[in-house]
C-alpha cells in the first residue's frame, strides 16, 4: 500500500491552521519526531499479516525473519549486538524494565533523570548535577565509595529538556571501577548526535522508535547479554526471556526502518545546529535578559532551552502555538500537569527563571523558514510583554 | 485430487489460527494511517493542536473500547498488549493489597502461560497462589473454586474464552461467586472480547485484559478494565510520568489506540452476524472432519465454545506430522507462545488427555476473513494428511521423537 510522505503542512486533521492559510511550525522534536516515509511503509506492509512471531507456521516464520532483520537494523544504530536487543512498548517500559530489573541493587540516578526513571525507583540515591548542567563526576564516585554493596547507575545520554550531553563514557568507567552497572536512557540521542553502545561501555540502554521517525508505541532496551535481568512483564518467553507478550511485528518493523536512515542522521545534524544557533542568538539580541540553560556545556544540536524574562512558560506556549509555533513547556509526559522543571531545580536555576523555561526542539526536515517563524512570534511575543510591564 | 483442493491450487496457504493473531481488518488500517503520517503529535503535548487532535482520538478510541464490554471510558487503562494487561492484574493487585495483609490469588492450571508466569513471579516475591484444576471440559469447577478462597485471597483469575480450546467459562457466575466473598474477579479476555458479548456490569468483573491484534486490531497494543465502583485497585508495573492514571506510563501510541478502538467499534456492529456465520462455518468443518475421519475427537466442551474454535485429536496422528503433510495449512498445536517447545499441550493434559493424543491434536481458528471454500479445503487436506499418515505408519515412527 503506498501512502503521501509525511508532510508537516498537509494537516488535514488541522483544518483551522488549512482554513486560515497560517504556517505552522513544528518545534517540539525531543516530544515527537514524524514518522518517516519509509517506516510508514514497512508498518502498513505489516500491519495486515497476520502471523504471530511465535507460530511455527509460514506466516509465523515470516514475521519472525522481519523482526530479526530490524532487531540488526536497531543494534546497528547504537553499535550494540543484535542479541542485547529487548523490544519494549516504548522508552518508558525500557527504563523501568532496566531500573526494576535488578533488585538486589541499590540504585543511584541523576536528578534530571526523565520521569520514568526517578519514578521507577522513587528510593533511588540522587547524583547532583552542576549550575551546567552536567552530572558532577565527583559526587557519583563518593556515592558509589562510601557504600560498597552492588550498585545501578542510570544517567541519560541527553538531557531532554536542556539537551546537555552527559559524560557517559567517564560515568560507564566510575560505575564498573566500583562494580556497579551503567544504564544510559539514550531516548534523546540516536538520530542527533553518535551514540555507540560498546564504546560508551553501557550495560544497559534505552532507546525508542518515536523520537527517531519510528511509530510510537516501540522502543527497547539494549541489556548485555550475560547480566541477570529480572523481567517486568512475565509472558510466553519472548525477547529471550527477558520480555513476555506478542512482538509488536508492524512497530518493531517500523522501528527497524527508522533506525536505518536515523543512523545515517548525523550528516544533517551541522545543519540543524546552525538553524538553532541562529535562532539562539536572535532571541538573546532581542533579548539581552533571556536566559538560555545549558549553554556551557556541549548540548544535542536540536535543542534550545530558554527563559523569556517575565513571561511564564504557559503563556509562552499558548502565545505562540496561536501564533502557528509549537514548542513545549519541558518534557510532553508531564505537560498535562502545570509543574516547574525538576531538571531546572537540579541545576540550581532561580525559580523566576525557571517558571519561563521554554523547550524549542529542531529536527531532520526543520528549515531556515521555521526558525524565521520562530524569531519572529517570539520577539513579537516579548515587545509585547515589554510594552504591558512598560 | 478433490474440489475445494484443486480450486485453491496455488493459492497461499489457508489461515486457521487466529487464536494466535488475526491479521489487521483493510478498515482499522485505513483508520490508522493518518495517524502515522500527517497527525503525528504526541497525546500528552496538549499545548499544541497536534498534541490536542492527538489526545481526542485517544479518547475517542477510549470510548468505543469501553462501549464494547459496556464500560465506563474512565475504566480503560491502555497497555501494550493482553500479556502486559495480565502482568499489571496479577501482580498490581497483589502488591496493592499486601499492605492489607491479604496475599493470595487463585487461578486455574489452564491458564495463559503469561498468567501462570505472573503468579509464580509473585510467588517468588512471597505471595500465595492456587493453581486450580478443570473438568475434563476444560471449564472451572464452581463449588472447588470457592472452596479454594480464603481470608487472604485477593484475586481470582479465570481466562474468558481459552485460547487452546476455545471453551467459555462461566464468568457470570465466577463473577457473583468473587463479589459474595470480596475478592477481585480478572479474566484474560483476549480471546473472548469482540467475539461474544463481554458486559463487566452482569459479570461483575473487575479487571479484564484486552487484547489488539486477537480482535482485527493492531499489535503492540491492549487495555486492562479496571472497575471504578466498587474500586479495583492496582500497583502500576510502569511507572514515569503518570499517563492513564497513574496506572501506566508511558507516552500513548495515538495509531495504535486509534486501531484498536476501530477494531472494537467494528467488533461490536458486526460480533452479531459474525458469530453465526463462524459457527456456520465451525460446523461444517467439524461435520466433514467426522464424517471422513469419524475416529477424531473434540477436545473440551462442546457447547460452551468460541463459535470459530475447535481443538481436535487425530488419534494415532503426530500433529507435527500432519502438519507438515498439510503445507497449505497454517493451523498450530496450541499456543504460540509454546510453540517451539516440544512437550505436548500442558493445557490438554490438564483435561485428562493422554500424552499421545495431546501430541496428536491441532487448533482449529476460524476468523473473520475464513471462507466456506478454505474450510472446505482445510477438512479435504487434513482427511488426506491423516489418512496418508495413517496408512504409512509415521505414527509408530515418529512416536519416539513427540
Amino acid at each position: 500500500m503506498r501512502r503521501a510522505a509525511p508532510s508537516r503542512r498537509n494537516s488535514s486533521g488541522l483544518s483551522f491552521w488549512v482554513m486560515t492559510g497560517k504556517r505552522e511550525t513544528y518545534l517540539d522534536w525531543n516530544a515527537n519526531a514524524p514518522m518517516r516515509a519509509e517506516a510508514i511503509e514497512a508498518v502498513a506492509r505489516a500491519l495486515p499479516l497476520c502471523g504471530n512471531p511465535s507460530s511455527v507456521h509460514r506466516f509465523g516464520r515470516r514475521a519472525r525473519q522481519a523482526i530479526e532483520a530490524a532487531r540488526e537494523s536497531v543494534a546497528a544504530l547504537i553499535n550494540a549486538a543484535a542479541e542485547d536487543v529487548v523490544f519494549t512498548s516504548g522508552g518508558t517500559e525500557a527504563n523501568n524494565l532496566a531500573l526494576k530489573g535488578f533488585p538486589e541493587r541499590r540504585v543511584l540516578v541523576s536528578a534530571i533523570e526523565h520521569d520514568s526513571v526517578l519514578a521507577a525507583v522513587p528510593e533511588a540515591t540522587r547524583i547532583p548535577v552542576r549550575p551546567s548542567g552536567v552530572i558532577d563526576l565527583a559526587a557519583l564516585e563518593t556515592l558509589l565509595a562510601e557504600d560498597k554493596r552492588p550498585a545501578l547507575v542510570s544517567v541519560m545520554f541527553a538531557n531532554n529538556e536542556t539537551g546537555v550531553i552527559q559524560p557517559a563514557v567517564e560515568i560507564a568507567r566510575i560505575a564498573h571501577a566500583h562494580h556497579a552497572v551503567y544504564h544510559c536512557d539514550a531516548v534523546q540521542g540516536p538520530g542527533k548526535a553518535v551514540v555507540d553502545f560498546r564504546a560508551i561501555g553501557a550495560d544497559l540502554m534505552t532507546i525508542s522508535a518515536h523520537k527517531i521517525g519510528g511509530p510510537m508505541g516501540i522502543g527497547a532496551l539494549i541489556a548485555r547479554n550475560d547480566l541477570a535481568l529480572k523481567p517486568l512483564v512475565a509472558g510466553g518467553g519472548q525477547e529471550r526471556g527477558r520480555r513476555g507478550g506478542t512482538e509488536n511485528f508492524p512497530g518493531i518493523v517500523g522501528f527497524g526502518a527508522a533506525a536505518k536512515l536515523a543512523a545515517a542522521e548525523a550528516s544533517v545534524m551541522p545543519r540543524v545546529a546552525t538553524l538553532r544557533d541562529r535562532a539562539q542568538h536572535a532571541l538573546q539580541a532581542a533579548a539581552p535578559a533571556a536566559k538560555i540553560f545549558g549553554v556551557e556545556a556541549v548540548r544535542l544540536p536540536n535543542t534550545l532551552c530558554i527563559a523569556m524574562p517575565g513571561v511564564a512558560a504557559a503563556t509562552q506556549v499558548m502565545a505562540l502555538d496561536l501564533g502557528g509555533v509549537m514548542v513545549s513547556a519541558g518534557a510532553a509526559c508531564s505537560a498535562g500537569k502545570v509543574t516547574r522543571s525538576h531538571v531546572l531545580d537540579a541545576m540550581g536555576v532561580p525559580r523566576v527563571e525557571a517558571e519561563c523555561a521554554i523547550r524549542i526542539t529542531l529536527g531532520w526536515s526543520t528549515e531556515a523558514a521555521d526558525i524565521d517563524h520562530l524569531i519572529e512570534a517570539w520577539t513579537a511575543l516579548y515587545a509585547r510583554s515589554q510594552a504591558s510591564a512598560a | 485430487m478433490t474440489a475445494a483442493i484443486a480450486r485453491r491450487a496455488n493459492q497461499p496457504p489457508v489461515y486457521l489460527d487466529n487464536q494466535a493473531t488475526t491479521p489487521c481488518d483493510p478498515r482499522v488500517l485505513e483508520a490508522m494511517l493518518p495517524w502515522f503520517t500527517e497527525k503525528f503529535g504526541n497525546p500528552h503535548s496538549v499545548t499544541h493542536p497536534y498534541g490536542r487532535e492527538a489526545e481526542a482520538a485517544v479518547e475517542r478510541a477510549r470510548a468505543q473500547l469501553a462501549a464494547l464490554v459496556k464500560a465506563d471510558p474512565r475504566e480503560i487503562v491502555f497497555t501494550s498488549g493482553a500479556t502486559e494487561s495480565n502482568n499489571l492484574a496479577v501482580k498490581g493487585a497483589l502488591r496493592f493489597h499486601r499492605q492489607f495483609g491479604k496475599d493470595h490469588v487463585v487461578t486455574l492450571v489452564t491458564e495463559h502461560k503469561c498468567v501462570i508466569e505472573s503468579c509464580r513471579a509473585m510467588e517468588a516475591e512471597g505471595f500465595r497462589a492456587t493453581y486450580l484444576p478443570v473438568e475434563p471440559s476444560g471449564l472451572v469447577d464452581l463449588e472447588r473454586l470457592e472452596k479454594a478462597i480464603d481470608k487472604g485471597t485477593v484475586l481470582v483469575s479465570v481466562m474468558a474464552a481459552h485460547n487452546e480450546i476455545g471453551v467459555i467459562q462461566p464468568l457470570a457466575e465466577i463473577g457473583a461467586l468473587c463479589r459474595k466473598h470480596g475478592v477481585m474477579f480478572h479474566t484474560d479476555a483476549a480471546q473472548a472480547v469482540g467475539k461474544m458479548p463481554v458486559d463487566v456490569e452482569t459479570m461483575n468483573i473487575d479487571l479484564m485484559s484486552i487484547s489488539g491484534h486477537k480482535i482485527y486490531g493492531p499489535k503492540g497494543v491492549g487495555a486492562l478494565y479496571v472497575r471504578r465502583r466498587p474500586r479495583a485497585r492496582i500497583a502500576p508495573l510502569i511507572d514515569g510520568g503518570g499517563q492513564e492514571r497513574g496506572l501506566r506510563s508511558g507516552t500513548l501510541p495515538t495509531p495504535l489506540c486509534v486501531g484498536i478502538g476501530e477494531a472494537a467499534a467494528l467488533a461490536q456492529a458486526e460480533m452479531g452476524e459474525e458469530a453465526k456465520r463462524l459457527l456456520g462455518l465451525r460446523q461444517r468443518f467439524l461435520a466433514g472432519i467426522m464424517r471422513n475421519l469419524p475416529q477424531t475427537r473434540l477436545n473440551g466442551d462442546a457447547e460452551h465454545r468460541l463459535p470459530g474454535s475447535l481443538n481436535l485429536s487425530f488419534p494415532g496422528v503426530p500433529a507435527p506430522a500432519l502438519m507438515e503433510a498439510c503445507p497449505g495449512l497454517a493451523v498450530s498445536t496450541g499456543s504460540a507462545c509454546t510453540a517451539a517447545e516440544i512437550e505436548p499441550s500442558f493445557v490438554l493434559r490438564a483435561l485428562g488427555i493422554s500424552g499421545d493424543l495431546a501430541a496428536a491434536s491441532l487448533r482449529i481458528g476460524l476468523g473473520r476473513f475464513t471462507t466456506a471454500d478454505e474450510v472446505d479445503y482445510a477438512v479435504e487436506t487434513l482427511t488426506a494428511g491423516v489418512k496418508r499418515l495413517g496408512a504409512e505408519g509415521v505414527t509408530t515412527a515418529l512416536a519416539g521423537t513427540t
